[in-house]
């Protein structure tokens, strides 16, 4: 299947159809979606009239938008109207939102398709997919492994060629994640550059929508389409969004690389020799290698596992029986609500809440909550010491390549560790990418990190193209 | 810190309104007194005069213009609802018999 920049210019040109693109899709997905279990939901019907609304549009000669006719893999925790979205929930199963996601109207202002709605670890809550109440989704490149998570649906759909686009969301790594165990790109943009409304929320101060591809130029066209002010998400940030596609071609050269050993001690020694290799190729394209340490990285993981539930459990609140999705009746409607939650949730999602309650109620809250919002702020400034002697830092994504099914499943701390690497960004809202670089165990691909101040996703992209072409993909 | 007891995780599993069996009680004190005991390496450090960060940016008092919108379609969203009742979500019971 064609990439995204090469989808749209075909599809702009008139030297393919939308509707052949998509037709490709559908039959990559008919022909592994069983294996895999990449898709929960396929709108082939909608697929079908919006890439026809495409292809008309540029018989009439109209420009159709940056993404004409590219098909995009949703994850199943965005809102497209009327198109059963369940978060891999039972609590959900059935829903369909009376509204679009702003991210849904955006693409298809810019003429993308959207296919249909991906697998995800229930309420985005993991690192494997395994937590999905609709069975794991399985690694494309070997399937007796995850795919990471929590957007390891989109990631596989990418990686499967079943679509070259996929949306996911990031609260602690979601898309970096999965990106690195797929071999694809994935950018966690900044807080606030994508507006959240019609994503169901998870961890409301750390969750970003970003997208998931296989070439850095296909990264920046998508964000590019989805960033921006949104006055439905009060979080939004107002400016404008910077430019991306334009700068990633820029290069490093004069650039300042911190090379932060928190983000890498402790990674298995495939993924360690593949940051080296990182560092080789920026200093040999003109940066300036810093070497740095910042301690406090390692403290996030303690603030992300209080900080994440206690936003959750206050957001799953709403999960009651009373509005949509399930409800299992009982004599009151105390114990309704208490029915529907025992029935609905999954045992990550409750042992979030768990946790989150706890850590919230009386008694524990400035113990637990409160100190983890100061390490927040620890970490925040230790990310501005740290632009201080670097333009941008070098990490790796997660600490091994793709890992076996069940390996984390019965032990929740050993799971929580492999989100070490990624957490940091989401504390602090600054945006990360993951660039597949080179491989490791099992000729599976490893991932590098990229990380930058707010609003620097040119920079990033730019250094995430001159890791790429070292790589052999020009 | 006070390790997790079992019977705090009972009272947190009552606030927020899910059921626990006896077996699952036991797993959750001993997984969530792993987290926190994780957690505990926070309490090492000195805290003291650090500012708490809620949100990553500190946007405040986002607020718009007072002036009638349009909104969800009333319909669509209550045909969505488990049970509804002229156009209201309906509940059972909310409060006990009479004395």
């Amino acid at each position: 299947m064609k990439n995204v920049r090469e989808t749209a210019r075909a599809v702009q040109n008139g030297d393919a159809t939308a509707l052949s693109v998509l037709e490709e899709s559908l039959a990559q997905i008919r022909a592994r979606n069983e294996e895999l279990n990449v898709f929960l939901y396929v709108d082939e019907e909608g697929a079908r009239a919006a890439a026809h609304a495409v292809d008309e549009r540029v018989a009439r000669g109209e420009n159709v938008g940056a993404l004409a006719g590219v098909p995009v893999a949703l994850k199943d925790n965005l809102c497209q109207t009327n198109i059963p979205t369940t978060c891999s929930s039972k609590i959900l199963e059935g829903w369909r939102p009376p509204y679009n996601a702003t991210v849904v109207d955006r693409l298809l202002a810019a003429g993308a398709i959207p296919v249909g709605k991906t697998n995800l670890d229930e309420f985005a809550m993991g690192s494997s997919t395994e937590n999905s109440a609709f069975g794991p989704t399985r690694n494309p490149l070997d399937t007796s492994r995850v795919p990471g998570g929590s957007s390891g649906g989109s990631a596989a759909a990418v990686a499967a060629d079943m679509t070259p686009l996929g949306l996911g969301s990031d609260t602690g790594g979601s898309i970096r994640q999965p990106a690195a165990l797929c071999g694809l790109i994935g950018v966690k943009p900044s807080y606030g550059l994508v507006s959240r409304y019609g994503l169901i929320a998870f961890a409301s101060s750390l969750d970003q929508i970003g997208p998931l591809t296989k070439t850095v130029t296909d990264a920046a066209m998508a964000l590019e389409a989805i960033a921006g002010h949104d006055p439905l998400d009060s979080t939004s940030l107002p400016e404008p969004p910077p430019s991306l596609v334009a700068h990633v071609e820029d290069g490093v050269a004069g650039k300042r690389v911190g090379v932060v050993r928190d983000l890498i001690d402790g990674a298995d020694d495939d993924v360690v020799a593949a940051v080296e290799r990182a560092v080789e190729v920026l200093r040999d394209a003109g940066a300036t290698i810093v070497e740095l340490s910042v301690p406090e990285f390692r403290l996030g993981l303690s603030a992300y596992y209080l900080i994440a539930p206690a936003e959750a459990s206050s957001n799953l609140a709403r999960f009651d029986g009373v509005r949509y999705g399930l409800r299992v009746d009982a004599g009151d409607v105390t114990a309704m609500m208490e029915a529907t939650r025992t029935a609905g949730f999954g045992e990550e999602v409750k042992r979030r809440i768990m946790l989150g309650t706890y850590a919230l109620s009386a008694g524990y809250y400035d113990a637990y909550y409160g100190q983890a919002l100061k390490v927040r702020t620890l970490t925040i400034d230790a990310f501005r010491r740290a632009y201080q002697e670097a333009d941008l830092l070098l990490g790796a994504t997660t600490p091994s390549v793709a890992f076996e099914f069940g390996s984390k499943t019965a032990d929740p701390m050993a799971m929580y560790l492999s989100d070490v690497f990624t957490i940091p960004s989401n504390l602090s809202g600054e945006p990360a990418i993951s660039v597949p670089f080179g491989t490791g165990e099992a000729g599976l691909p490893t991932g590098v990190q990229l990380l930058g101040p707010g609003r620097s996703e040119a920079r990033l992209f730019a250094g995430a193209r001159v890791l790429e072409i070292a790589d052999g993909r020009p | 810190m006070a390790s997790l007891r079992r019977e705090d995780v009972a009272h947190v599993a009552k606030l927020a309104r899910l059921t626990m069996s006896e077996s699952e009680l036991d797993k959750f004190t001993e997984q969530l007194g792993q987290v926190l005991e994780h957690a505990s390496d926070m309490n090492a450090l000195d805290l003291e005069g650090v500012v708490p960060t809620a949100h990553p940016f500190g946007l405040i008092n986002v607020v718009r213009a007072d002036e009638v919108r349009p909104c969800l379609d009333h319909d669509a969203v209550m045909a969505m609802a488990p049970d509804a009742e002229d156009g209201r979500f309906a509940v059972p019971r909310i409060l006990g018999e009479a004395p």
